[in-house]
């Protein structure tokens, strides 16, 4: 059973005026099993707590720490961090013009599980894995994500984590852009990757949209750089009825 | 279309040699040629054609003062159907191929001792052509000419190595209804420099299908010329170039699309990977394709990729498209530089890909369209070794 817990986590990143600090103390904690949603407003830190966990270069961790069953996350690099456990599915994936989607995907696959995955059996759980979140196989010979759609693309990050099959999967704005159809079936595969096995999700989210098909069973607010409240699915009613004015200070945005 | 001897031009006439002077000609079917050096005048560096070049590095090639005295070992491995000769330049069929364009081509032909003839008929087995430079410190001229016979299919590699200074002229003359695979590879040590021009003459229904591979070297500059000598020729040149630190790797092309139901399609991709305190990794990509009022229902196009894969680089990218009649089949050309970004490096590492795994993940997908094309397996897997030992050279 896995555990990701974030402490104390201040994040800064470099601009034109010197550096600037984002995350200003986040806590929070992840135990396999469990899904948690943290809300904000834009501008409040979302994808630069998804990103420094993952370990994106452009963020500097200035103090805390972050551990995945006590082991320190922030000493391992980008690719040993997605070795051992954890997976960000992006808010803008990026494209790699010249490696075919099947090609990453086998690579990726071969890393994380430390040897290549028999072919035979890999073929038919690539095919598998496409049909469930209704993507064409021709995709498989395509650049990564190189002129795909806003939801094909999400459909390829969901995609790779039902392959991938991390411990804790960190979805950042998954849901942003999706039309209805979409994000159906893109919340129909991050809960089948919930339900085969024991692990933890971390949903990141502006709407509330999304936790119509993805059930949290914790919810955080996130504003300023920190968790300010956490409660349970009700606190995400809450957000859709009154939007995040009152974390906010008085600046009205709605969460819906 | 040899020009006229215009050796001892007045100095008032300076650069009215077409093209070879620094302003641009207005098309490419100007273009001078001849097989005498002292036809052209010495390049400063500054003519259109010379202006990508570094010519402090060309060794005196360019000037005069390389001695070419050196020896080009040439070796031929090859079976039945095909005919080896080593020949003088007073063979009756030297010069078929083309005429040289720029003066260093022009001091290869006018200095060669002997030229190597490769003759193919029939359906031979892949031929090689082994070349090896001079060695260090020496500089030689060199000249190979490739024929096939009428209806031949063949495959010829021509792989060349070793170290100094060369530079030469590849003939390749295509008999009518041939087909001809090529594949030249550039694998020179590290001192090398090698300024070559490639005349392609294709007969009437003539195929010719050539694979470039630009490797080794420090200055490596190859000059292709495709000529149609009948209708329903049809050319492909695909090449890759990976330049190093401090290397230089320049390909000039030009199609000449002069007579009526030819194609032409031109592919080229360069990868760079530069390092701080030594000069750019450089390439220079410059694609000409002329279509003359004559080459009716000419279909071609050209493309140009650039891959660059850290800073201290730079690649020059001039595609050209000149086209006298409209009654074309279609014609057009691409050219992109793109850099392999630290998002991307990211992203890929981000699904647990270690950086190694990832860049070569990358420059491997991007080689592939050209690599795919050479039909002999060892050779191929041969030489995508080699562009991963490149890649691998200045990694850390």
């Amino acid at each position: 059973m896995s555990t990701l817990e974030i402490k104390g986590l201040h994040v800064s990143v470099a601009t034109d005026d010197g550096p600037k600090e984002i995350l200003k103390g986040v806590d929070l904690t992840v135990r396999a099993g469990e899904t948690h949603a943290i809300m904000g407003p834009n501008g409040s830190g979302k994808s630069t707590l998804a990103y420094a966990v993952a370990g994106h270069p452009k963020y500097e961790v200035t103090s805390g720490s972050v551990t995945l069953d006590g082991e320190d996350v922030l000493g391992m690099t980008v690719d040993e961090r997605a070795r051992a456990g954890l997976f960000l599915a992006m808010q803008y994936p990026v494209e790699v013009p010249g490696v075919s989607m099947a090609n990453f995907l086998r690579s990726a696959a071969t890393a994380v599980r430390g040897e290549a995955p028999k072919l035979r059996t890999w073929v038919k759980e690539v095919k598998d894995a496409m049909g469930a979140l209704d993507i064409d196989p021709a995709f498989a010979d395509r650049s990564v994500n190189e002129g795909f759609s806003g939801g094909e693309k999400k459909r390829h990050e969901v995609l790779q984590l039902a392959l991938l099959k991390p411990r804790i999967a960190v979805l950042d704005e998954t849901d942003s852009g999706l039309d209805v159809d979409a994000l159906r079936v893109v919340s129909e595969g991050v809960n089948r990757f919930k339900a085969e096995g024991d692990v933890g999700v971390l949903l990141i989210t502006h709407y509330t949209r999304i936790l119509n098909h993805i059930r949290p069973d914790v919810v955080h607010v996130f504003a300023g750089g920190r968790v300010v409240e956490s409660g349970g699915p009700e606190l995400a009613d809450e957000l859709e009825k009154n939007g995040y004015v009152r974390f906010t200070g008085g600046k009205a945005e709605a969460a819906v | 279309m040899t020009a006229p001897e215009v050796a001892g031009l007045a100095p008032e006439l300076a650069g009215a040699k077409e093209g070879q002077g620094q302003a641009p000609i207005a098309s490419a079917s100007e273009r001078f040629t001849a097989y005498d050096v002292a036809a052209f005048e010495v390049p400063g560096g500054r003519e259109e054609n010379w202006r990508f070049t570094p010519m402090r590095r060309m060794r005196g090639l360019h000037d005069g003062s390389a001695a070419l005295d050196g020896t080009v070992k040439v070796e031929v491995t090859a079976g039945d159907g095909v005919t080896v000769e080593t020949v003088g330049r007073d063979d009756a069929r030297i010069g078929e191929g083309g005429t040289p364009a720029d003066r260093v081509a022009a001091a290869a032909w006018s200095a060669f001792r002997e030229a190597t003839l490769v003759t193919l008929s029939g359906t031979p087995a892949p031929v090689t052509v082994a070349v090896t430079g001079p060695g260090e410190g020496a500089s030689a001229a060199g000249h190979l000419q490739l024929r096939t016979a009428p209806h031949a299919e063949a495959t010829v590699v021509v792989e060349q190595r070793g170290s100094g200074v060369l530079a030469d002229n590849l003939e390749v003359v295509l008999g009518d209804g041939s087909r001809l695979h090529l594949v030249v590879t550039e694998e020179w040590a590290d001192d090398a420099v090698h300024v070559s021009a490639q005349h392609f003459a294709l007969g009437r229904d003539a195929t010719l299908r050539v694979t470039s591979v630009a490797l080794g070297g420090d200055l490596v500059r190859i000059s292709p010329t495709v000529a149609y000598r009948g209708p329903g020729g049809d050319a492909e040149l695909a090449g890759l170039g990976f330049a190093d630190a401090g290397q230089h790797l320049e390909q000039r092309l030009l199609v000449d699309h002069s007579v009526p139901h030819c194609t032409s399609n031109v592919l080229y991709k360069n990868a760079l990977q530069g390092a701080k305190g030594v000069p750019d990794a450089r390439t220079v990509w410059v694609g000409d394709v002329l279509i003359r009022a004559a080459a009716e229902d000419t279909q071609t196009f050209e493309l140009n990729r650039n891959l660059v894969l850290t800073e201290h680089a730079r690649a020059d990218s001039v595609p050209n498209l000149e086209i006298e009649t409209g009654e074309i089949a279609g014609a057009g050309h691409a050219s992109a530089t793109g850099r392999f970004d630290d998002e991307q490096l990211f992203y890929l590492q981000s699904r647990g890909i270690p950086e190694d795994v990832a860049r070569r993940l990358v420059v491997r997908g991007f080689f592939g369209e050209v690599l795919s094309r050479i039909t002999l397996p060892e050779l191929r897997e041969r030489l995508e070794a080699a562009v991963e030992a490149e890649l691998a050279v200045n990694a850390n």
